[in-house]
């Protein structure tokens, strides 16, 4: 008899279905809701067995998403700013799993910094993917590293400070695959991600993902102060509008302009064909022009597939470390016996 | 006898008398005084592997600054035909090199003993009741080594060559030590030896020998190996099966990183494919390093770092996780002293209560408390065993005394039994049981079942998080869930309590007081049990072996009327977990500790528990 499946699977038999986490409990229209199902999509098509993945992240709104997809991959929520560790640690001991890790640019480019590049410095294989709002969501509203110069926010008043780029701190510490994106171009971040999971070493993808609750200052029409103001439901300290997510879809070497939740504008330019990404300084270039004229540059702005990584610098090419048996772990009776005869 | 010495002219005194004195064999301690830098360490290693060659029990013991060079440094040797090891509060033998601190050291020297120095050092030798040996260092130097910048290491070649004339050491031995430290190269002990025995020849033609001390061969050491703690730890992890170290450069635990790169390629390189059976990744600071162990614990290596109190304190948030996500982790505290930077190159107890309940909330750790090297060893395999069993971090306290300095011990005794992985499912377990739940308590031990990643079934996978959770690993904040997990974990607790080492109790019929110890202080504690037993006072003695405690303790305070708490810190830390563990007993317990940066020695043991019973006594 038989039926036959009407559902689409991939190359693996797997349906999309089986890539799913658990329901988001992020704001609704939270930009990295959105990069957790562009996540699941590029996971899927690739064809990856769930169970060869593991899923970290720090702490934050950002560090939850490993919970909102692939329920079938291993998961592990780790401390703040500190899953570049843990993911070192785990990928290295076991080398043929693949490792996503999802942060905030609080948890990435603040406590975590030096982390950060300290992995991407040993070249960890993994993708690495940070969702930016320029505010510390989960804390409720604090400035971020990555917020700009001049940005208002309502509880923290005005950023003075300049902000970190982390895919420049990401080139700097040698990192050998760094992309920037906008959470709300699923098609770009989809393509960047299964980019990223061919890489062999280290791939960060810096998400623009915008704080649909804390990117608010007072005069924007849509922040949460007008809101409370002028819609007299509004008197619970608590309430956080509902918002619609934000999507572009736009071309190669197109400057757009995106109006975000709170009124303010970003603007967003894809990198055209021109740009060599495999030329560094090209790449740097690019990131200080952009940072100039305050727009942010998307696509994939440098690789290199040339350095080892950390695998591979330790020479890791067989058996991952935690399959290698009981026996081979302890040496012999008799290795021991040497040694310690000559201590006599 | 012969008065015409130049030392006896310096000192104008009665060396006379002083030679006339019946020997002294096999019974004194040596202290080398020199600058930090100045190489005295292949010296004073090579005289200490010598007595042991010779047979005698030895120990040595190296009281250095936090510096690289110029600071003053001491070395200290004892060497006691009854086995006695631990630190002697002066030596009878005192060789200093350093003028800057050769008038203190001069003061030192334990009366009937002698000083012998670098003839260059001014000095007012004022003191009758020892011998004095000039012995010209520079001279000696030069004439040997034409290189200007290896003069000053050679000298320290010059009081080997003078001591072993004086005491009577073989340089038969001496040599074999020097193979031993120069890992069989023949040269540098060539040119080392040829200094030594230029000493050697110099003193037996110019130095009149007025002081007892002597040497003897013994047989006290057949067998034994002579190895530091950190060594000793590492072997311990290799042939535990160590599969990932991460580790971040600190006084005094490096050197246990040092020996597993060291060690480990010789070891654990597969024979058939050439690769590492294991990863060793020097980490960015100690967060990191946790970090990483604890991420490779997860996956299911046997991860393992080491680090002293600064890097505790970084590695407490990652503890917390460690525990509450139960994940296995060891981690070495190779001890020093604090608070803050404290005397980083000091030996101390003080992180007992510190890294014992280290996290934040309700955190408590099994820990194991090494109180020799061959315990280093052991412990150091069982700690895998112990952390994959309980899946949490197991922590092993050893200290810098132990960890950097040269003891004496039996061989180690290869791993008795094959390794425990601890609970973990496979696929096909989960094929059979259709499923699992991350934290439920199936067996009734506290420990529940966990998967690795990359297990091929579609219901192995769970959430790993520091955040609340149900037994499904699932995030809840639901205050029956929280409760129940946090029961659980006490009830892993207990089973910790049953699988760690018990103490080591000896019970002396007729005392009524008892000594409990842990760790590095107890060569201190057997030498102050004999000193006082001579003294009329019976102890028996309880040493700690891990935490946390158990009733073998509880029986041990129940039996004596009184036991004294011997333990290197200022808060008496162990005084405070023993009286929580046996609060019915709080007041038989009472503090003997003691914390300046030195190794314990008997005589303050002795003296603290002989002044506790004259208190006791009169009260
Ligand atoms: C050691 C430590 N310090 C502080 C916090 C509190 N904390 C939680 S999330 C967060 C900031 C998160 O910001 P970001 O990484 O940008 O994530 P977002 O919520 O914006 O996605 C902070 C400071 C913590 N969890 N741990
Ligand atoms: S607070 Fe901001 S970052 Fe956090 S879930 Fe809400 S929208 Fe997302
Ligand atoms: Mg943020």
């Amino acid at each position: 008899m038989g039926t036959v499946s009407l559902q689409k699977v991939n190359v693996i038999g797997l349906q999309k279905v089986d890539y799913k986490g658990n329901d988001s409990t992020l704001c609704a229209g939270c930009g990295h809701d959105s990069i957790a199902s562009q996540i699941i999509t590029a996971f899927y098509e690739m064809g990856i067995k769930p169970e060869n993945v593991i899923k970290l992240s720090g702490i934050g709104c950002s560090s939850k998403s490993p919970a909102y997809f692939m329920n079938r991959a291993w998961g592990f929520n780790t401390l703040h700013g500190r899953m570049a560790a843990v993911a070192t640690g785990a990928l290295t001991a076991n080398h043929h799993l693949i490792g996503i890790g999802v942060s905030g640019d609080g948890d990435t480019g603040s406590i975590g910094l030096g982390n950060f590049k300290h992995m991407v410095r040993r070249n960890v294989r993994m993708v690495y993917i940070i969702e930016n709002n320029g505010v510390y969501g989960l804390t409720k509203g604090q400035f971020s590293a990555t917020a700009d110069v001049g940005q208002e926010l309502k509880h923290a008043g005005r950023n003075e400070l300049p902000p970190i780029d982390l895919c420049m701190e990401a080139i700097t510490a040698e990192c050998g695959f760094v992309a920037r994106s906008f959470a709300g171009d699923p098609k770009q971040v989809v393509t960047l991600i299964k980019a990223a999971l061919s890489h062999r070493g280290t791939a960060v993808i810096d998400i623009i993902s915008p704080c649909v609750t804390f990117n608010n200052h007072d005069d924007s029409t849509k922040s949460y102060v007008w809101g409370k103001t002028n819609d007299d439901r509004i008197n619970d300290f608590t309430y956080v509008p509902h918002q619609e997510e934000i999507t572009v879809d736009y071309e190669e070497g197109e400057v757009k302009e995106v109006t975000l939740h709170d009124g303010s504008h970003i603007l967003l330019k894809k990198v055209d064909s021109k740009h060599d990404p495999t030329d560094r300084a090209a790449a740097i270039k690019l990131l200080e022009e952009a940072r100039e004229k305050q727009l942010f540059i998307t696509g994939l702005l440098y690789v290199d597939n040339r350095r080892p990584n950390l695998a591979e610098t330790l020479r890791l090419n067989g058996t991952p470390l935690v399959h290698v048996p009981a026996e081979r772990l302890r040496p012999s009776r008799e290795s021991l016996e040497k040694i310690l005869n000559s201590m006599k | 006898m012969i008065a015409s010495v130049q030392p006896s002219q310096q000192a104008g005194l009665h060396e006379e008398t002083l030679a006339s004195r019946s020997p002294v064999v096999n019974d004194f301690s040596i202290m080398v005084a020199t600058k930090n830098g100045s190489g005295s360490q292949t010296a004073n290693t090579t005289l200490l592997r010598a007595l042991f060659k010779m047979g005698i029990p030895v120990s040595g013991k190296n009281l250095f600054p936090s510096n690289i060079q110029g600071m003053p440094t001491w070395y200290t040797i004892r060497a006691n035909k009854n086995g006695f090891v631990a630190r002697r509060p002066h030596a009878e033998i005192v060789v200093t090199l350093n003028p800057a601190t050769a008038l203190e050291d001069y003061q030192s020297v334990q009366s009937g003993g002698f000083f012998m120095y670098a003839d260059d050092i001014k000095l007012p030798l004022s003191r009758s009741d020892i011998s004095h040996y000039p012995i010209p260092v520079k001279k000696l130097a030069t004439e040997n080594e034409k290189e200007p910048k290896l003069r000053t290491y050679v000298a320290n070649m010059v009081y080997v060559g003078a001591l072993a004339q004086l005491l009577g050491i073989d340089l038969a031995d001496i040599e074999s030590a020097l193979l031993f430290h120069f890992k069989g190269k023949r040269k540098p002990v060539e040119s080392n030896m040829k200094v030594v025995r230029l000493a050697h020849e110099w003193a037996a033609e110019n130095l009149i020998k007025t002081d007892p001390f002597r040497v003897e061969r013994m047989n006290a050491t057949e067998g034994l190996i002579m190895i530091d703690g950190n060594t000793a730890g590492a072997l311990g992890a290799i042939y535990g099966g160590v599969t990932f170290a991460a580790w971040y450069p600190i006084t005094p635990a490096t050197g246990l990183a040092d020996a597993l790169n060291h060690f480990l390629p010789q070891l654990r390189t597969d024979p058939q494919t050439g690769a590492p059976t294991y990863a060793v990744v020097q980490a960015e600071d100690e967060l990191a390093a946790l970090g990483m162990v604890v991420g490779a614990g997860w996956v299911g290596a046997r991860a393992m770092t080491s680090t002293s109190g600064p890097g505790i304190s970084l590695m407490t948030e990652f503890t917390g996780l460690a525990y509450f996500a139960e994940v296995p982790a060891v981690i070495w505290d190779v001890q020093r002293v604090g608070p803050s930077t404290g005397m980083p190159t000091r030996v101390s107890q003080g992180d007992v209560l510190k890294v014992y309940f280290l996290g934040h909330g309700d955190t408590k750790h099994p820990c194991y408390i090494p109180g020799n090297v061959k315990e280093c060893f052991e412990f150091g395999w069982r700690a895998f065993d112990l952390a994959e069993r309980l899946q949490t971090p197991v922590f092993v306290l050893s200290d810098l005394d132990l960890g950097m300095n040269q003891w004496m011990s039996e061989p180690f005794d290869y791993p008795d039994q094959p390794m425990d992985r601890g609970k973990v499912l496979s696929a096909e377990d989960l094929k059979r049981l259709g499923g699992f739940a991350r934290y439920r308590d199936v067996d009734g031990d506290g420990i529940g079942y966990r998967t690795l990643p990359g297990t091929d079934h579609p219901l192995a996978a769970y959430f790993a998080r520091g955040t609340g959770h149900n037994e499904r690993a699932q995030l809840s904040e639901r205050p029956e869930d929280w409760e129940n997990n946090m029961v659980r974990l006490a009830r892993k607790f207990e089973t910790a309590r049953r699988l760690m080492p018990k103490p080591i109790a000896e019970y002396v019929e007729g005392a009524e007081v008892g000594i409990i110890s842990y760790g590095s202080a107890d060569p201190a504690v057997q030498e102050a049990r004999a000193m006082l037993a001579e003294a009329g006072l019976k102890t028996s003695y309880l040493r700690l072996r891990a935490l946390p405690l158990e009733q073998t303790t509880t029986e041990f305070i129940a039996a004596h009327r009184r036991c004294y708490v011997v333990e290197l810190n200022s808060d008496a830390q162990m005084l405070q977990l023993l009286r929580l563990h046996a609060p019915e007993y709080a007041t038989r317990l009472h503090a003997a500790n003691h914390s300046d940066g030195l190794p314990l020695t008997a005589e303050w043991i002795s003296t603290a528990v002989q002044a506790g019973e004259g208190s006791a006594n009169r009260a």
